[in-house]
């Protein structure tokens, strides 16, 4: 079967703020030359960014003796960008949902929801240690090809 | 990348005029420090004016809300100027877009804070 991958990327970069603002801006890049629109580049940047946040803050802690990896892959039907950190690992199933009443003026967690409303699918990996996520964002059928 | 913010008394209300990010890290923290000046200062009446803010991300968010919550705590109100697109949709699919008072003019916010 034919490797249907059309571009692909990786970066492995330290746990620091530059490097969430690096990863944004690669997969903002990424998403306009795989032909998503305005509306749908922002939100495929802004859910990197999350996936990024989360992998340097709360999963490698900021710890300057472990890395993040970001890879960015465009096929014909969708973009895929999976972000891994080096961390304890993450639960999904245990984040509070920050819609609930009781965490609506909580002063954080809305970065795993934002991923999940701005991307088409959102898997997580555990690596032991560490965490892996994928983001898969669909192009629609008018850009098939673009 | 960063934020900057110009401050104004308009009838007693504190108009915060913010431009830039609000994004984990500088941002995020200029607008929290912000927020405190002005409290520490002894005014409890602030508006937010958001009509330059390119983006804001989660942390950003949840900067708005622990500035919303404090001045609210303090016996204070806080209410959000001229948000942009975006900022709209981002407060919608948080359903935090009804917690904040959003004004899109600056006179009727100013007269909202004399209700």
């Amino acid at each position: 079967m034919a490797d249907s991958t059309t571009s692909r990327e990786s970066l492995t970069l330290d746990s620091s703020l530059a490097s969430v603002n690096r990863v944004e801006q690669v997969a903002e890049d990424y998403a306009q030359r795989a032909g998503f629109d305005e509306d749908e580049v922002p939100n495929i940047a802004m859910a990197v960014r999350e996936a990024t946040i989360n992998a340097v803050v709360h999963g490698n802690a900021y710890d300057a003796a472990k890395h993040i990896t970001a890879s960015f892959e465009t096929t014909a039907e969708a973009i895929v960008i999976r972000i891994a950190d080096q961390g304890p690992g993450l639960d999904p199933d245990t984040v509070p949902d920050p819609l609930a009443p009781e965490n609506i003026l909580r002063g954080s967690g809305r970065g795993i929801f934002l991923i999940r409303a701005f991307m088409d699918e959102v898997n997580f990996r555990q690596l032991h240690p560490g965490t892996e996520l994928t983001l898969t964002k669909r192009r629609t059928p008018a850009k098939t090809g673009t | 990348m960063s934020m900057k913010v110009k401050t104004r008394q308009v009838d007693g209300i504190t108009i915060l005029d913010l431009s830039g990010r609000i994004t984990l890290g500088e941002g995020s923290v200029t607008l929290r420090d912000a927020v405190r000046d002005v409290i520490a200062k002894g005014s409890n009446k602030i508006l937010l004016n958001l009509g330059d803010i390119s983006y804001i991300d989660s942390s950003g968010i949840g900067e708005l809300v622990s500035a919303f919550t404090t001045t609210k705590n303090g016996g204070g109100e806080l209410k959000l100027l001229n948000l942009t697109k975006k900022v709209q949709d981002l407060l919608q699919i948080t359903k935090l877009y009804t917690v904040f008072d959003i004004k899109d003019d600056e006179a009727t916010a100013i007269a909202a804070f004399n209700e």
